[in-house]
């Protein structure tokens, strides 16, 4: 396959076993890896959302994210990220909101995030990087990571009617 | 499996209504769609959809053994509706004050003249019995926008029901 060539690689669907399976750290940062990171992009961008996707996502159990939250309005953002194993080093604050996920299709809940979180990972190059995210980003890339650990936003879910967290009981 | 139902079943809550309700409809035959169940001042009550290819009728006679031992009352009805039909909301609106009547209707009425589609709503009623307060929280789909609705919740905001108004972002990954 040419450098140049782009695919729009297939979306698994929950359940299949792929999807909870916890992912390899990336060692060689060769071409195969880049051409990887073109058609993985290239997917997440054809997707629904088209702001995150994790190489598990597409059967490709190597610790790789990409996240671009720059097309949307009013959000602070990092540009497009591409994350190889990254790690949360930081985060603070906790708060709600609706999530969705190319892989669980016609659903969408609520889950609890860090608003704030430093991460750090290699870039398509191996070389160590840092980014500092919040909201709408921080979001996606938490999402996405926990891809990378065999887990889906499904797992994390609150209730609705019970929104964040568990009433403190005063005696 | 072609035909749809809305079971509808309330009645005095008490432990074990649900694993009875759903026993008998998995023996006869039947599959299940979406669900909700609340305890609404004290009552059980639960919207469940049921698919089946027997008759309304035979259903009723399905579930009168639990219905009826359970001190419940049940509603069947034929319904459109099928899976996969899920909106995502993009505003959510909480309500709060002193209850009292008309609310709802107050809050609800406004809300829909500038655009809103509701697709969720739940309510309680806290407090104390000698002064209740009402909690509403409504989620929807704001098709004439969020600016429109957040003016029509100043004007219920002057009639003294505190309400506030959120964007629901939905991240899909």
């Amino acid at each position: 396959m040419a450098l140049s060539q782009m695919t729009i690689l297939e979306i698994l669907k929950y359940p299949d076993p792929r999807l909870k399976q916890e992912s390899d750290v990336v060692e060689v940062f060769d071409d195969v890896l880049r051409e990887f990171v073109i058609s993985l992009e290239e997917t997440m961008r054809a997707g629904p959302g088209g702001v995150g996707i994790a190489a598990p996502q597409v059967a490709y159990l190597q610790r790789i994210v990409i996240v671009d939250v720059s097309a949307r309005k009013n959000t602070p953002n990092n540009g497009c990220m591409v994350l190889i194993n990254p790690e949360l080093i930081e985060w603070d604050g906790l708060k709600s909101g609706r999530e969705g996920c190319m892989s669980v299709p016609d659903f969408t809940g609520n889950v609890v995030r860090a608003e704030r979180i430093t991460l750090t990972a290699r870039d398509i190059n191996g070389e160590a990087c840092e980014f500092s995210c919040e909201g709408y980003e921080a979001r996606a890339v938490q999402h996405e990571i926990d891809h990378l650990n065999g887990l889906l936003f499904l797992d994390r879910l609150v209730s609705r009617r019970n929104d964040l967290f568990k009433r403190k009981k005063y005696k | 499996m072609n035909h749809w139902y809305m079971l509808t079943v309330v009645g005095e809550d008490r432990p074990g209504i649900v694993a009875h309700l759903t026993h008998a409809l998995y023996e006869g035959g039947c599959n299940l769609g979406e669900a909700s169940m609340m305890r609404l001042g004290g009552n059980f009550s639960i919207m469940l959809m049921v698919q089946s290819e027997e008759t309304k009728h035979t259903l009723e006679s399905l579930i009168e053994p639990v219905v009826d031992s359970l001190g419940l009352h049940a509603h069947i009805d034929k319904i459109k509706g099928r899976l996969h039909e899920h909106q995502i909301p993009d505003v959510r609106i909480h309500v709060y004050g002193a209850d009292r009547v008309g609310i709802i209707s107050q809050v609800v009425g406004a809300l829909t003249e500038a655009g809103l589609s509701i697709t969720d709503l739940e309510s309680d009623v806290c407090g104390t019995e000698d002064m209740p307060i009402y909690v509403m929280i409504i989620e929807g789909h704001a098709a004439e926008g969020v600016k429109a609705l957040r003016s029509a919740l100043d004007i219920i905001a002057n009639s003294g029901v505190d309400a506030r108004i959120e964007e629901i972002e939905t991240m899909i990954g």
